[in-house]
Formats: structure tokens, C-alpha cells, sequence
């Protein structure tokens, strides 16, 4: 079995500082605008790869479609910044000038009704997080009310990445088709595309994923994380421990939703663009594999996880573009077969046990090496053993 | 006039199921079943494979839907209601294999069914507090696992994973308690001891139980029903069931 207990316990507050370190002081200050930058566009898919962590990893709800809220998000987002782009000042060479340019190519003379509201960055902010979550919540109470789970809910998830793609390359005149929705300028006037913007747009980026973060730890710390690893190994005893298992399942799923449509919007502003080819089922697919990498169970691992994978896929492609794919799918392969833990599951084996060592003179030596389970188990346990009783005095 | 008619068995019966069927593709796994419980009492059912026990467990607590008739629990039809929905009013269900959660300690198990934070908010506002901690450790102690509550559930030997589902039923305190098989693939001193602990827990509380082990069950029934295709062949006393001579020839004989 799994040591889900040992993944639960030990992330504890000096792993986030870490990786809070590394974001907001070492990356910058290692790292020219464009390599931070291309780091903040990374960051951005390590809100998808959280959010599945909490709804695959825990919740065993494999989802192919994250790419559907990552692209939701990031085009609420788009909606917004391509409005501002479109005054009628710059658009004053267009037969229609004020609507954005791609409706005035499609022959559209008048703004869609769906994007009006989009002019007030009030509203385009609660958007992005309303508008995924809805539509996760629409989905989430269609299929896990009937019960839907495990590789149906996974093909299900990805034929809505796929009709959402052909819905927004179909509709070009309303959503800017294949190109998707690009030339985006300034954010309530502010000049998105400087140096000094992306600094600080990175910065929000970080504050936002460590925010995340620290909402996923809660989750997963809370009974209601201790019901979702009960849900995936016995649902139905959950169910007749009187849980109404579909609403914990709609819950995380919205949850998942709304990380990634925060990754989406963070997107669009780093990079300036949105387009379909973040939507679709590759993209989707490629979200998990990141998750994978880190470690599913793992919610710091994502990050990592997505990191290493970004940055292999960039170097990687630079000299061998036709090869990255199969690299990719290896890769996927290997770590499901060899390393089902990820990343997070090399470290708890190998580097942690020989840290402990450092830290106190010699507490149990089994657990330099995991030599057998038992051994192993045993170790766990005593540690657990004084958790238990703090968690009982102070919670 | 018909109301009141009707009133008066449930006063008298925790459980009654009437006419009670339910067909998969045409086969009727349990056909025009009537079964009255009453408080307190200690039921058990009995009968050959096939005859529908497991069946009638999963109908009382929601698993599978009737086709016809009606399940009422102290006078609330269950047959309408969801699983948890079920399991609110007071009925809790032990499966035949024990049915617990393996990657969880020993305490977690039993946290996870106190009925408190049974909700999204609850669940994430859910604290554990000293009422919680007390309860389950006196459960734990009641289902010999005391000094076990930080051990990983998948740890545990068969018959002790049997008890920590016993006693996550018991936290959550059922006035119906139904269980499959609790003493299959026990050792013969756990099966002592299961005895024991049923007596105990049975107290306050109606209890359904399908065993196939006669001695045992002899040892804990108040009355006994016997299964067989789906129909009640016979029931009563354990005495009377045993030298009835339609369950000897179905059951009993072989």
C-alpha cells in the first residue's frame, strides 16, 4: 500500500517556505526578464497540476478536460484586456471601429451580448472564477449524481476539452476562431507587455500559486482530505457512513476548476494571448503528466513537477522539436511504472530519510531504508503517534 | 380508519418490510418478502446461497432499489431515500467482507464515522475535539483495538478489520444495526470474543444479522428467519427452525 500517511504529514510549513524562497527571491534574482518570465507562463500550469493533485491524486477523479477551466479562466480573462484594446481609437481604421478586430474580419458590426459586461474588470475578476466553477459544478452534478466515475468519467472529460476546442475555432467572429484572442495591451490602462510588468505580474503569479497552496494544504489537512482518500478506496462505505459522496466529489472537482482558471487568467496576462491550443485534449493530457511527474499526491510536487517538465520540454525542443512528443509519452510511461509517486515519492525515499539523519543524531534506523514494510510502518507510526494526541489538545 | 389501521404495527416494529421484491432481468432475487423486526431484538437470517440474504441487507440500506413493496424504519419509508439519507435515520450496515479504509489508521476509521461534519462545510470545518477523541477511543476499546489506534487499518489482522467496521458502526450510534457475516473467517477464540461484543452492543438496538455459522448463530438470535429463493421458508425460534422439516430439506439437511 500506499504511505498516503507519510505524504499527508510531512508537508509541513518549512516545504512551502522552500519553495516560497526559491519563487520570490531566488528565480528573479537568477533569472533575466525573459527566463522569468517563461518561469511564470511554467507557474501558470502548476495551478492545474495543484488542482488535479487534490481532485486525481486524492480524490481518484481523473480528469482529461483541466485544459477546459485553464482556457475559461484565461479567456474571461482575454475578454477583458481585448476590450480595453479595442477603443475606438486604435480600432479607427476598422469598417465597425470599438469591437475587438477579429469580429470586425468576421463582418460582425455590433459586440456580442456576452461580452458587454466583460468592460468592467469588477465583474471579468469574479468571472474568471464563477464561470469555471459553474460549468465544473454543471458537470460535477451531471455525472457523479449518476455515479459516473474512474476511465468514463476521464473520456467523458476529455470529449468536453474536444467540443469546447472545435465550439471556439468554430466560432471565430465570437471568440477570435484558431488564432485565438491576441494583441493584448494594458490592464485598466497599465502597459502589460514592459519589463517592469512582467516583474510584477510574475510576483502576483508566485503570491497567488503560494495562496493556492496553502488553501490545497488546508483541504487535504481537514477531515474533508481524510474522506476523500476514504471515498477512493471504499466509496461505498463512505456512502453508508452517511456521506453524500457526489457532493464531496463536486466539491474538489470545483475546486480543481477554479485553480486552473486562476492558472488561465494568470496566463493571458504574463503571455498576452489566449488561444484554443490551450483548451484542448493535449494540453489537457499534458497538465497530468505534470501532476504525475511531481507526485499525485503531492501538492508541492505539482509545482516541481511542472517546472522540470516545462523546462525539459523547452531545452528538449529547442534541438529535437519532431522528438519532444514521444520523449513526452515516454516519460509518462516511465514515471507510472517505475515512479508511481513522482518526484514527491523519489524525495520521501531517498533524500529524506538521509536529511533526518542529519537533523536528529540517529532516531530509528529503519528509517534510513525503507528495508521492509513493516519496518517502514512501524516508523510511521511512532511519528504519528504524538501527532494524534497534539491534534486532539489544540484543534 | 385505515390510517390508524396501519399506525399500530409500526409502534410495535422498528422494522417491517411488506412485499418486498426486486427482479434483475426478470429474475427475482427476492419475491413478495415480508419481515417484521422488533426492538430490540436480535434477528437473524439464515438460508443456502442464492436465497437472497445479501440481497435484502442491500435493499433495507439503499444499495439496490425495489422494484415492489416497502421497507418502513420506525414509520420513515426507506425505499424513497439515498443511501446516506438512509443511514441518517438510524440504519447502519456492516458488508461481508470488511469493509474499511486501508491507507487510514485505526483512529482515522473510526473518526471518519462519527456523525458530525457529515457535509462539504462540515467536513472542512470539522474539528477534533475532546467529545470526539473520548468517543472514539471508548468504541476502540469496546472493539478490542485500543492500543491500536495509530496503526494503519491495512495492518490489521482479518478478524480485527472486522471489528473496526463493527465499531465504525457503532460511533455512529444505529438503532438498526445490520451485519454480513461478521464472524466469516474468524479464528475460533475471535469468534468467542465477536460473540461476546454482539451481546454487548446489541442492548440497546435492533440487529439483522446473516451468518451461516449455526452454532453462533444459536448462540446470539432471538428468532431466526429462513431464506430460501427469495421467499421466508420458515421462522422462529432457532429450535424451531432447526426441526422444521421444509428447512432441514432445503438447508439444514445437507
Amino acid at each position: 500500500m500506499t504511505k498516503i500517511k507519510d505524504f499527508i504529514g510531512r508537508y509541513q510549513l518549512s516545504h512551502l517556505l522552500i519553495l516560497a524562497v526559491i519563487l520570490l527571491v531566488v528565480m528573479p534574482l537568477a533569472m533575466d526578464i525573459f527566463r522569468l518570465n517563461l518561469v511564470g507562463k511554467y507557474l501558470t500550469y502548476a495551478f492545474v497540476a495543484l488542482g488535479l493533485v487534490l481532485c486525481w491524486g486524492y480524490g481518484g477523479i481523473l480528469s482529461l478536460g483541466q485544459g477546459v477551466f485553464f482556457g475559461l479562466g484565461g479567456y474571461c480573462m482575454a475578454m477583458f484586456l481585448k476590450l480595453e484594446a479595442s477603443s475606438p481609437e486604435h480600432t479607427a481604421i476598422q469598417s465597425t471601429p470599438g469591437i475587438p478586430d477579429f469580429m470586425d474580419w468576421n463582418q460582425l458590426t455590433a459586440l456580442p451580448w456576452f461580452w458587454e459586461p466583460f468592460h468592467s474588470f469588477g465583474f471579468t475578476l469574479l468571472a474568471v472564477v464563477l464561470v469555471p466553477a459553474l460549468f465544473a459544478f454543471i458537470i460535477g452534478v451531471a455525472m457523479f449524481k449518476r455515479r459516473v466515475s474512474g476511465v468514463y468519467f476521464a473520456i467523458i472529460t476529455q470529449a468536453i476539452a474536444a467540443i469546447l476546442t472545435i465550439l471556439i475555432i468554430g466560432q471565430q467572429g465570437y471568440t477570435g476562431g484558431v488564432n485565438g484572442i491576441t494583441d493584448l495591451r494594458t490592464l485598466n490602462g497599465w502597459d502589460i507587455r514592459t519589463d517592469s510588468a512582467k516583474y510584477i505580474l510574475y510576483f502576483i503569479n508566485a503570491f497567488l500559486l503560494i495562496g493556492c497552496l496553502i488553501a490545497a494544504r488546508y483541504i487535504i489537512k481537514s477531515k474533508l482530505g481524510r474522506l476523500l482518500v476514504a471515498m477512493r478506496e471504499r466509496e461505498d462505505r463512505v456512502r453508508f457512513s452517511g456521506y453524500d459522496v457526489s457532493s464531496f466529489k463536486i466539491f474538489i472537482y470545483c475546486v480543481a476548476a477554479v485553480f486552473s482558471a486562476i492558472g488561465g487568467a494568470m496566463f493571458t496576462l504574463q503571455v498576452g494571448f489566449m488561444s484554443p491550443s490551450f483548451v484542448g485534449i493535449v494540453p489537457s493530457i499534458e497538465m497530468v503528466i505534470f501532476c504525475a511527474v511531481g507526485g499525485r499526491l503531492s501538492i508541492l510536487g505539482a509545482v516541481y513537477g511542472t517546472l522540470l517538465v516545462n523546462w525539459a520540454k523547452t531545452s528538449f525542443s529547442e534541438s529535437f522539436p519532431e522528438l519532444w512528443l514521444f520523449a513526452m509519452g515516454a516519460l509518462f510511461i516511465g514515471v507510472v511504472m517505475a515512479f508511481p509517486n513522482g518526484l514527491a515519492g523519489l524525495y520521501q525515499t531517498y533524500v529524506e530519510p538521509r536529511l533526518q539523519r542529519f537533523r536528529k543524531p540517529a532516531p530509528v534506523a529503519s528509517q534510513s531504508q525503507v528495508v521492509s514494510l513493516e519496518a517502514g510502518k512501524t516508523a510511521t507510526t511512532t511519528n504519528s503517534a504524538d501527532k494524534e494526541y497534539s491534534h486532539a489538545g489544540n484543534q | 380508519m385505515l390510517e390508524t389501521n396501519k399506525s399500530i404495527p409500526q409502534k410495535e416494529f422498528v422494522l417491517s418490510i411488506e412485499g418486498l421484491t426486486v427482479s434483475f432481468d426478470g429474475f427475482k432475487a427476492v419475491n413478495d418478502l415480508s419481515l417484521y423486526v422488533e426492538e430490540q431484538e436480535i434477528r437473524v437470517i439464515i438460508g443456502p446461497n442464492g436465497a437472497g440474504k445479501t440481497t435484502v441487507l442491500d435493499l433495507i440500506c439503499g444499495r439496490t432499489k425495489a422494484t415492489e413493496g416497502s421497507i418502513k424504519f420506525k414509520g420513515t419509508e426507506l425505499t424513497r431515500l439515498n443511501e446516506h439519507q438512509i443511514v441518517h435515520a438510524g440504519v447502519g450496515r456492516k458488508f461481508q467482507n470488511p469493509s474499511i479504509y486501508e491507507d487510514l489508521t485505526v483512529f482515522e476509521n473510526l473518526e471518519l464515522s462519527f456523525p458530525r461534519g457529515r457535509n462539504v462545510w462540515g467536513a472542512l470545518t470539522f474539528r477534533r475535539d475532546t467529545e470526539v477523541v473520548a468517543k472514539v477511543k471508548e468504541i476502540a476499546d469496546m472493539i478490542f483495538l485500543g492500543d491500536k489506534l495509530d496503526m494503519n487499518a491495512d495492518l490489521l489482522s482479518h478478524g480485527q478489520k472486522q471489528w473496526l467496521e463493527i465499531g465504525m458502526l457503532l460511533i455512529q450510534d444505529p438503532e438498526l444495526l445490520m451485519l454480513d457475516e461478521p464472524v466469516a473467517g474468524m479464528s475460533v477464540s475471535e469468534r468467542k470474543q465477536t460473540a461476546e461484543l454482539l451481546q454487548r452492543i446489541t442492548k440497546d438496538r435492533s440487529v439483522l444479522v446473516i451468518e451461516h455459522d449455526m452454532q453462533f448463530v444459536a448462540d446470539i438470535a432471538d428468532r431466526v428467519t429462513v431464506l430460501h429463493q427469495g421467499q421466508v421458508l420458515s421462522e422462529g425460534s432457532m429450535e424451531r427452525v432447526q426441526s422444521d422439516p421444509k428447512v432441514i430439506e432445503v438447508y439444514l439437511g445437507h
